[in-house]
């Protein structure tokens, strides 16, 4: 039964072990940023998750002790990853891709990274007729 | 057996935060950076916990889910300072 335990754990945190290495050598390998955020959600998902039962089965198994502290890293991984990849995501979407020739058009006011910068036919031509102003002169 | 697992993925741990200091170091853009550091904070969250099996201690896992807490953090604030040129508008 000892030998199981420690067999299980061991096959964790190598698998672990193997998962992070995957996801950054992804991240090295693969030739584009929208390809490279792919990579180390591997290392976030199966990597880090792996060590975590690794270390939650272990410190059951030697000492006794039943903690879930881990699952709580997990959950907080698990719960921004997906925030984190959309935000890299905008930033590259709006520094390095240029939203009126290689997207389609999001049928809105904003751009795919909701902050784009204008079109320079979107901007009045006349500022003097921006509702602001003729608001002032009627004052 | 443990010990030769654990010794294992401290080196896959540790090639891999070298890994992605290259990408840290030679991104060609800003994204990339980011995400590299991103990746560095889980792969530190891997170590630190790895460490606190090897030493046998639970004193680790604050320290782990302080350095996810403040990964998450810092990546969202890098990527608001990119989009907007400001963190708190």
């Amino acid at each position: 039964m000892e030998f199981f335990a420690e067999l299980v754990i061991s096959v964790l945190i190598v698998i672990g072990g193997l998962f992070t290495l995957i996801g950054s050598f992804g991240l090295v390998k693969l030739p584009h940023l929208l390809m490279r955020l792919h990579a180390p959600t591997k290392a976030t998902t199966v990597g880090v998750g792996s060590i975590l039962i690794a270390s939650m089965l272990f410190f059951w198994i030697e000492q006794g002790t039943f903690t879930i502290h881990e699952l709580l890293i997990t959950i907080f991984l698990f719960l921004t990853a997906p925030i984190t990849a959309n935000l890299i995501g905008k930033a590259y979407l709006l520094r390095h891709v240029d939203p009126h020739e290689e997207l389609p058009h999001t049928g809105e006011k904003e751009g795919w990274a909701t902050f784009d910068p204008r079109h320079p036919e979107e901007y009045p031509k006349d500022p003097g007729k921006l509702p602001q102003e003729e608001a002032r002169k009627t004052d | 057996m443990i010990e030769y697992a654990l010794n294992f993925a401290f080196v896959c741990a540790g090639l891999s935060l070298l890994i992605n200091l290259w990408r840290l170091s030679f991104g060609p853009t800003i994204a990339d950076r980011v995400l590299a550091v991103d990746t560095m904070a889980i792969n530190g969250i891997a170590l630190l916990v790895l460490y606190g099996i090897g030493r046998a201690t639970s004193m680790y896992f604050e320290a782990a889910l302080l350095f996810a807490m403040v990964g998450f953090v810092s990546t969202v604030a890098y990527c608001k300072f990119v989009l907007r040129g400001d963190i708190i508008e």
